[in-house]
């Protein structure tokens, strides 16, 4: 059994550790609701953007010579996957969660014989990838210097993509994220940007728009900003995620340090009591000899 | 019958300015100034920089935007930009960053003609501001 002394100091370290923990968790709780509030804020954005889109392309007659962004090149070769994690560990299976997501579509593109490049946005998904991925990856932003999401650096990634894709360079675009649904369900989502898929466009409204200029140069404008609000969009729900799960996740620690206090206090109260019994013990047949 | 109507303008942060008594609205459109009372038709349009006026009883407000899409339907006027100013609180020290960094890019040499264009009307406004 462990000296007296011993327990005594895993007991503080421990406790120490219980400490952390516990604060980690209530700063996550107050940064998570400002998460959250701005994750709600944005949503308009992205939802008015989407439906404009779904008006335009709607009205566009010539599928044909739509602009690439919507329809594609065409073909299905090179596949770009925008992977986003977050910066800083220690919130729980977020990371993981993502990362197991994005492999399994990893692996499905490479057994059809498709290319495959990588992105990786914060720098968590990219210690976990490279291992495996390493030679894939072609590009690893991080943002650890801004505090919050913030469109500019979103608006930062989206030309880094729309670059590429300008150049050639890849076909299809994925991104992937986490959804917050709440704090202890965070979903990770995989999300087709490029070309756009026109999921549930059956609610677009046949009312007919006036374009001011054409409906080609509006939505060469337009697709580009799409793409930086739908990584916009991804990061917000991402940062409330992260807090999210983090906050869960230390309270989980929490509990535990806790238990394991109890434990080990239980041990070392038993083991101070024997050192005084057997201390007794000694006194009392050391007397009874005389 | 009343004759107003009403405007939203989003950024990506937040749903930036809500109204419901708006009479008139003057965006500066891709192709000129445009001015929207109720009933106008439906139209979608993007901006290029300048100042919107949006007119109503409560008073009329000016809001100096860099970019955007304007979408009127149903006399909904939705305006989706991702820099807007209130002309009334806008520092000066930030006209003339906004103006500094208008004229670096103008600068440049790899600029296109279409941003080119953009960038000179928004020096042009941000002149007529100060």
């Amino acid at each position: 059994m462990a000296s007296l002394d011993d327990l005594k100091k895993r007991i503080a370290s421990v406790k120490s550790t219980q400490k952390i923990t516990k604060a980690m968790k209530m700063v996550a709780a107050a940064k998570l609701r400002k998460a959250q509030e701005s994750a709600e804020k944005g949503r308009p954005y992205s939802e008015k953007m989407n439906n404009v889109i779904l008006n335009l392309s709607s009205g566009i007659s010539d599928k044909e010579n739509a602009p690439k962004l919507l329809a594609g090149t065409g073909q299905d070769k090179v596949h770009l996957c925008v992977v986003m994690t977050s910066d800083r560990g220690l919130c729980g299976g977020f990371n993981s969660n993502i990362i197991k997501k994005a492999k399994s579509y990893f692996s499905k593109i490479l057994d059809e014989n498709k290319e495959l490049k990588i992105i990786t946005v914060g720098s968590k998904g990219n210690d976990q990838l490279k291992r495996i991925y390493g030679d894939k990856i072609i590009e690893n932003i991080s943002f650890k210097e801004s505090k919050n999401a913030n469109y500019f650096d979103a608006d930062k990634v989206g030309k880094i993509i729309i670059e590429k894709f300008e150049a050639g360079e890849f076909d299809v675009c994925t991104i992937f994220y986490n959804k917050f649904k709440n704090v202890i369900t965070q979903i990770p989502q995989t999300q087709q940007i490029i070309p756009l898929n026109d999921e549930g466009s059956e609610n677009s409204s046949d009312e007919s728009y006036e374009f001011e200029p054409d409906e080609d140069e509006i939505l060469s404008n337009l697709l580009p900003k799409n793409i930086s609000t739908q990584i916009f969009k991804a990061m917000l729900e991402n940062s409330a995620s992260e807090q999210g799960s983090r906050m869960s996740a230390m309270d989980n620690a929490t509990r535990n340090a806790g238990e394991m206090v109890d434990k080990l206090t239980i041990e070392y109260n038993r083991s101070r009591q024997a050192a005084i019994t057997k201390e007794l013990i000694e006194i009392i047949s050391g007397a009874e000899s005389l | 019958m009343s004759e107003e109507f009403k405007i939203e303008i989003v950024n990506p942060e937040k749903s930036f300015l809500v109204k419901e008594d708006v009479s008139e609205v003057v965006v500066p459109a891709f192709e000129g100034e445009m001015g929207i009372l109720k009933d106008h038709i439906s139209i979608i349009s993007f901006l290029k920089p300048g100042i919107i006026k949006v007119i109503s009883k409560s008073g009329d407000e000016n809001y100096y935007v860099e970019d955007g899409i304007v979408e009127f339907k149903n006399n909904n006027l939705s305006i989706l930009t991702s820099s807007i100013y209130n002309l009334s609180d806008m520092d000066k020290s930030v006209q003339q960053d906004l103006l500094k960094k208008a004229e670096e890019e103008v600068g440049k040499s790899d600029i296109n003609d279409q941003a080119k264009y953009l960038v000179d009307q928004k020096i042009e406004v941000l002149k007529t501001l100060n």
